[in-house]
């Protein structure tokens, strides 16, 4: 891939690399607050550290699926009027459902975890997990139809129409804890509402969130790299494989 | 618009009315989904009553996405779809006609499954009008959501396991929805099942409209 690529096979430049220095910094410090200086909850003991990468994750998770989406929907109405089709686009919404996933998946890991300490059980059929489970699992279907073997451009159209659809289950996720009053506690920061937490844990839960975010777009910029090296192995290799035949042709001539 | 919508659907009924499939093949084994959610109750009567309304809606959705699956196969198996761009049929009028299409054969599969649970969970409907109200809203909202997803999977070489996967968590408001609602009409749970039957009809109105906007990009081919 080296040789057919030439020198755009690297996914880093010096901007990304520095953003990397930067990402890693701010999650050795997110650990020294979240770990040492935020104090233990009077509730939950010690548990409450796992909400510093809980909440955090699931806001990225958010903001990752928000940018799929967009990406689609300009997929869908400028691929014509692009010289590449659009596929800036279509690489950009997968690389965020991607990392949107990864950070999905890291939510219901840790809430997981913090239920078995705070609640006594790993699981609850409350509505907020069974919803986050199912928008998970809807991602995932969404990365599965990315990755079929079928034409770039018809595929990159279903997936965009799938983004969109998909999409109207994250304000379901995120707001049904109001919806339906469950086991769940309620959001520990939001828009407009005075929030549940204060002090050193509300700083530092602000913190990793920013924290996060700055792993979650290196992650996404490099994923964006990734998605376009292996289009640009795939065409090339698409070419050489159309020049071989043409030669055979001409030496059979 | 309507118009082409009602050709499309007639075609697919027509297309149904031969080969019986719904009647002859989906129906059975939803009444025999019925019959085997018995054996993993272990045949107890409460646990069944209780769970009848959930019990429907999940035959209901096994049944249904294969007569979703069996809707867009008879399109793709013979190129169908490019005849349908060649044609003066919009998208908007197809993906209306289908889901009208879906919509008739579900309701022909749920007049299999109402007298099911009657009988073989012992169920006592106690309120018709709400029962009926949230089938039909439910299935509404069930075909225009599998007549999206369908066309998002048709054509490809994966498309029996990647449409189930696409389709559940989609649906699964709509099974919840259901679930209670059909609980409240076989009066096990006294809950609101009126807002969950609104609720159903609100899902069927949204992706309506996406399925409007973007059923074309979904029949574009390269």
């Amino acid at each position: 891939m080296t040789q057919v690529l030439g020198n755009k096979h690297m996914t880093a430049t010096p901007a990304t690399r520095v953003l990397g220095v930067v990402a890693l910094v701010a999650v050795l410090l997110m650990a020294l607050l979240g770990l040492v200086v935020s104090p233990a909850d009077v509730v939950q003991g010690q548990a409450v550290r796992m909400l510093y990468l809980h909440v955090p994750s699931i806001w990225i998770a958010y903001g990752a699926f928000v940018v799929t989406s967009l990406s689609s929907a300009l997929f869908l109405v400028r691929s014509s009027r692009r010289p590449d089709g659009g596929r800036h686009y279509d690489r950009l919404a997968g690389s965020a459902a991607e990392v949107g996933v990864v950070f999905t998946g890291i939510t219901l890991a840790t809430g997981m975890l913090w239920g078995r300490v705070t609640w006594g059980t790993y699981w609850q059929w409350d509505a907020r997990l069974t919803t986050t489970v199912l928008l998970f699992v809807t991602y995932l279907g969404y990365l599965a139809l990315r990755r079929l073997p079928a034409d770039p451009r018809t595929r990159g159209r279903r997936a965009a129409v799938m983004a969109l659809i998909s999409f109207v289950n994250v304000p379901i996720v995120h707001f049904s804890v109001d919806w339906w009053r469950t086991l769940h506690q309620k959001a520990s920061l939001s828009v407009g509402r005075r929030p549940e937490i204060t002090g050193e844990m509300y700083w530092t839960l602000l913190y990793s969130t920013l924290a996060v975010t700055i792993v979650a777009i290196w992650l996404i910029v490099h994923r964006y790299r990734v998605i376009r090296l292996e289009e640009m192995r795939d065409e090339e290799a698409l070419e050489a494989l159309i020049a071989s035949r043409l030669k055979e042709d001409d030496v059979q001539a | 618009m309507l118009r082409e919508a009602l050709l499309v659907a007639r075609k697919d009924l027509r297309v149904e009315w031969r080969s019986k499939v719904t009647l002859g093949h989906v129906a059975p084994l939803a009444l025999l989904i019925l019959v085997v959610f018995a054996f993993a109750f272990d045949a107890n009567a409460r646990l069944l009553e209780l769970g009848a309304g959930g019990l429907y809606w999940v035959a209901v959705l096994f049944g249904g996405t294969l007569l979703i699956q069996r809707a867009f196969d008879v399109e793709t198996e013979d190129g169908n779809f490019d005849a349908f761009r060649m044609s003066a049929i919009g998208a908007p009028s197809l993906f209306l006609g289908k889901s009208l299409g879906i919509f008739l054969q579900v309701v022909l599969l749920e007049m299999v499954l109402v007298p099911g649970i009657a009988l073989l969970y012992n169920v006592r409907i106690e309120n018709w009008v709400l029962l009926l109200s949230a089938a039909v809203g439910g299935t509404l909202a069930f075909s225009v959501c599998g007549v999206l997803w369908g066309a998002m999977a048709a054509g490809l070489r994966v498309r029996a396991t990647l449409l189930p996967l696409l389709l559940v968590p989609v649906l699964a408001p709509v099974l919840l929805a259901g679930s209670r609602a059909f609980e409240t009409a076989l009066g096990v749970r006294a809950e609101a099942g009126w807002t969950w039957t609104s609720l159903m009809f609100v899902i069927a109105a949204v992706h309506t409209a996406i399925g409007l906007g973007t059923f074309g990009f979904l029949l574009e081919e390269g």
